[in-house]
């Protein structure tokens, strides 16, 4: 089972504002709902070593910062501290680090808007649709 | 030939902001008054009447940098409101289309939005037409000319239509002078 990835935004609160799964196989749904609660617990626990290391360096890309049985946690900590972790199976660091990238500025432009409040939970269905493409682009191709 | 050099030395001036800085106070006013104002029609109003205000005014610095002269008929009015208004504090020009029978309704259809980039509006706010501030400018300035025209947005891409269009309907010719009271 390779080439899953789960995305997770979360803000200053360690609340998730966005989160979204790619994956290439056709997973049956009930082993994603197991995945699911996993995922949530993996990249919650993850954000300790993600505070740790966003110390250590002046880049936004933290890349690895942690790793639970086959799962491996790439973080990645904007200027605002909003810090988007990602849970994957493979190691695929280039194209994690385009997906950071393109996710910023998406980000960015998500929080131009005056209508969103920051650290609240991005509801824009153009925003998860724009992040599903990249997602295909650069993690999933 | 003092007059005219002063203008000239003032068009060469210009002091760029960034457009950024721009949309995001125009983001935060609007912002505002939806949480101030309880319904999207009462904020519509209100972008309305800042606009007036801005107008009023604004037009004595269009004409004093642009030296049009008077607009012969409604068609003039559209062209100078496009080509050197729109132009000129906003950076487009709107195309003008949709005439009515007798000249004296048109339509801006609007490419590019300045005031709204970046702007997604939320679910509940279908009736906000978030760029209204525009309809009072409008109304404003050419009331200062004394043309009373009304100023409406009709289709709003923000909300969902395939274009931003602002229609506009001649009134009457104001011969009187302007009433001292504003909004």
């Amino acid at each position: 089972m390779s080439g899953n990835y789960f995305f997770v935004i979360v803000g200053h609160n360690d609340n998730p504002v966005f989160r979204i799964e790619f994956s290439k196989s056709g997973e049956s749904s009930t082993r994603r709902e197991d995945h699911r609660h996993l995922n949530e617990f993996v990249a919650h626990a993850a954000l300790d070593h993600v505070d740790e290391t966003m110390w250590t360096t002046t880049a936004m890309n933290l890349r690895i910062v942690d790793k639970f049985n086959e799962w491996f946690v790439s973080a990645f900590v904007t200027a605002s501290r909003m810090r988007y972790v990602i849970l994957h199976d493979v190691k695929n660091e280039d194209g994690i680090k385009n997906f950071f990238q393109d996710v910023y500025e998406l980000y960015i432009k998500a929080s131009m808007n005056p209508f969103y409040r920051v650290n609240t939970q991005i509801e824009s269905p153009m925003f998860k649709r724009k992040v599903l493409t990249l997602g295909k682009k650069h993690l999933l191709g | 030939l003092i007059s005219t050099m002063a203008r000239q030395a003032r068009a060469t001036e210009s002091r760029k902001i960034s457009s950024e800085l721009f949309t995001l106070t125009y983001g935060a006013l609007v912002n505002q008054l939806v949480k101030d104002y309880e319904s999207d029609v009462e904020v519509n109003k209100q972008l309305d009447k800042m606009g007036y205000n801005i107008g009023v005014r604004l037009i004595e610095d269009l004409l004093a940098r642009s030296n049009v002269g008077r607009c012969h008929d409604f068609r003039e009015t559209a062209e100078v409101i496009s080509k050197i208004g729109f132009k000129t504090y906003l950076g487009v020009t709107p195309t003008i289309a949709n005439w009515s029978g007798g000249y004296d309704e048109f339509s801006l259809i609007l490419d590019h939005n300045p005031l709204a980039e970046f702007v997604e509006i939320p679910d509940d706010h279908k009736k906000l037409f978030y760029s209204n501030i525009l309809s009072g400018v409008l109304r404003g300035a050419l009331e200062m000319v004394h043309q009373e025209v009304e100023v409406k947005f009709i289709q709003d891409t923000l909300r969902g239509d395939d274009t931003t269009e602002i229609r506009l309907k001649f009134i009457r010719k104001l011969e009187d002078a302007i009433p001292a009271g504003e909004e």
